[in-house]
């Protein structure tokens, strides 16, 4: 075909990927901006199948037979609460791709590959010129060796991301040396990439940067906790869209180049709002502990016979008495799937004439938009889950909050106590409503390890149990009121 | 040169547009965002099938392509069919 008409028609693939992100800028317009986006994919797919270059078509028929079975059934089985640990395995795919192709490519324009097992470190003879003529040889080979080490980082470390989710992994292991210890990694996998471009033939430099970039992506991500995931899931994606922009600069390919940008810039944007949402950067994130609490906050001491329980038939009556309840959903209700649990109880509310809404804040769950997804799943109208900015102001006019599932991101700590690790942190102000209801297991402490003053208030009251099992019964006697 | 300079300048306005698109996201539609993403991402299957398709290169090119375009359809089908089924669920009040 010819080269201009196949440019053409994948610049159509890039509008059609721009207008899919922008129908997602509403819920009335997303599905379609979905199905604009996949069509986009459809016709770059199809026009690259006609293009003259691709000869043998078995190894693609294989593939793409083999890929689109794993991938509608994980689409189609996946359970939402669930949903993190998707993105993070697609997140590993995404590199992993772009890993290959960048290898694909090295040992295709080398002209030679290894056959054996030993022959795999013995140098060849080659040039830049290999790669494209003058500085485009070298631009090629730098391009190669950083998709080479983002794809390949992001493959491990979205693996070790998907195992701690799954909770397949549950202790945190680290570098010695910490930061310093992924530094040098860092280093290194930077000096196998000069090396290559250096001297294009040596191929153990590239064996060099795929084993180093493997490993630094194991360790950049074993350290971190359950909590910081939302973080680490945002970056990951970002760097998924950043190797697959990379691997268009190797093949100078347009289509590429726009969509891996695209991706590049949601995964960061998306990085940021995260961080923001913690007050953290994304060093500390990354690297720090929570920093230790100035003074050691005594649990016993903040507890002590001031906390009050009830069972959830008192709650009941609770409720029937209000006007406005806000329910704060937080990573404990997608635990216990008690997600159509709440949205019935909610039901019950509306039916006496009680004004619902959801408060969610932006970390809540194990990544951007969880307790959304959930909720949207229990077939709440979207309506109704407002932002930690827009729920605060109202907290003072709610008769109740239900908070299930969440800790920290209710702990007035951060708002009132300045020597807190957590201080500065944006929570949701539900101290400020007129009582507040926390289900929960016990008084055990949230990510950051702190007590919560929340739960000792003289307006709050702890429900103890299965978060489902504690909404059944109040809807239950809800109803029966 | 011309040409890396072309792509380079594709490459940026690409990143501002989108910082413009993605900043209009509202929260409630980050997962969908994020796998939608990830769908997108899936367009590195362009350069898979090129690596499995080529024909004068060695075997070992080949089945690195044959990898390449296993991953990249997992992202484009399992991203676009999760992110449907999650999007309906937002569309029906």
């Amino acid at each position: 075909m010819n080269p201009t008409v196949v440019s053409f028609i994948y610049l159509v693939a890039g509008i059609l990927f721009i207008l899919g992100i922008k129908g997602l800028t509403k819920p009335k317009t997303a599905v379609r901006g979905n199905t604009l986006s996949a069509l986009g994919m459809l016709i770059a797919v199809v026009v690259t199948l006609l293009d003259g270059d691709v000869v043998n078509y078995n190894f693609i028929i294989a593939g793409v037979l083999v890929g689109s079975c794993i991938g509608a059934v994980m689409a189609l089985k996946i359970q939402m609460t669930s949903m993190p640990q998707m993105v993070a395995l697609l997140n590993g795919f995404g590199g992993g791709a772009s890993l290959t192709i960048a290898l694909a490519e090295y040992y295709s324009k080398l002209g030679s590959a290894p056959e054996s097992f030993s022959e795999i470190l013995t140098p060849v003879v080659a040039s830049s010129s290999n790669f494209g003529s003058g500085p485009e040889g070298t631009i090629a080979l730098v391009s190669i060796g950083l998709t080479v080490l983002i794809g390949a980082l992001t493959l491990t470390g979205s693996l070790v991301a998907f195992a701690k989710l799954q909770e397949l992994m549950k202790k945190s292991y680290g570098l010695p040396g910490g930061p310093i210890g992924n530094g040098i990694f860092l280093v290194a996998s930077a000096v196998a990439v000069v090396c290559l471009v250096l001297n294009p033939g040596n191929t153990a430099a590239m064996v060099a940067i795929v084993g180093l970039a493997l490993l630094l992506g194991l360790f950049l991500v074993m350290p971190i906790g359950g909590a910081d995931m939302p973080v680490v899931i945002a970056l990951l994606n970002s760097y998924s869209g950043i190797a697959a922009a990379l691997a268009g600069f190797i093949l100078g390919n347009t289509v590429l180049i726009v969509a891996g940008s695209l991706v590049g810039t949601s995964g960061l944007i998306l990085t940021q709002i995260m961080c923001v949402a913690m007050n953290r950067s994304l060093t500390n994130v990354l690297f720090g502990k929570m920093a230790a609490g100035g003074e050691a906050v005594d649990a016993d001491e903040i507890y002590a016979g001031k906390v009050t329980s009830a069972q959830p038939d008192e709650v009941a009556m609770m409720l029937e008495m209000a006007k406005r309840v806000v329910i704060v959903p937080g990573y404990g209700m997608a635990m216990a799937q008690a997600q159509h649990a709440v949205r019935e109880l909610a039901d019950s509310m509306e039916a006496k004439g009680v004004e619902v809404e959801y408060g969610i804040h932006p970390v809540a769950g194990r990544m951007p938009g969880h307790m959304n997804v959930l909720l949207a799943e229990a077939e709440v109208s979207y309506d109704k889950l407002v932002e930690m900015e827009r729920i605060n102001p109202t907290f003072e006019d709610t008769d109740v909050v239900i908070v299930i599932g969440a800790n920290d991101v209710t702990n007035p700590m951060a708002r009132e106590s300045e020597g807190s690790p957590i201080y500065g942190m944006p929570i949701l102000n539900v101290d400020k409503a007129r009582n507040v209801v926390v289900i929960k297991r016990s008084l055990s402490p949230g990510f950051a390890g702190l007590p919560n003053p929340l739960f000792a208030m003289d307006h709050t009251v702890m429900v103890y149990g299965d978060g489902k099992k504690a909404v059944v019964e109040m809807t239950t006697a809800l109803n029966q009121a | 040169m011309e040409i890396l300079i072309l792509l380079l300048a594709l490459f940026v306005l690409s990143l501002f547009l989108g910082v413009e698109l993605i900043t209009k996201v509202p929260p409630t539609l980050h997962t969908p965002l994020m796998s939608g993403t990830n769908a997108v991402s899936g367009i590195t299957l362009v350069g898979a099938l090129l690596a499995a398709g080529s024909d004068s290169s060695p075997l070992l090119v080949n089945g690195l392509g044959f990898v390449a375009v296993t991953l990249a359809t997992i992202n484009v089908v399992g991203g676009y069919l999760v992110t449907n089924r999650m999007l309906a669920m937002f569309k029906r009040k």
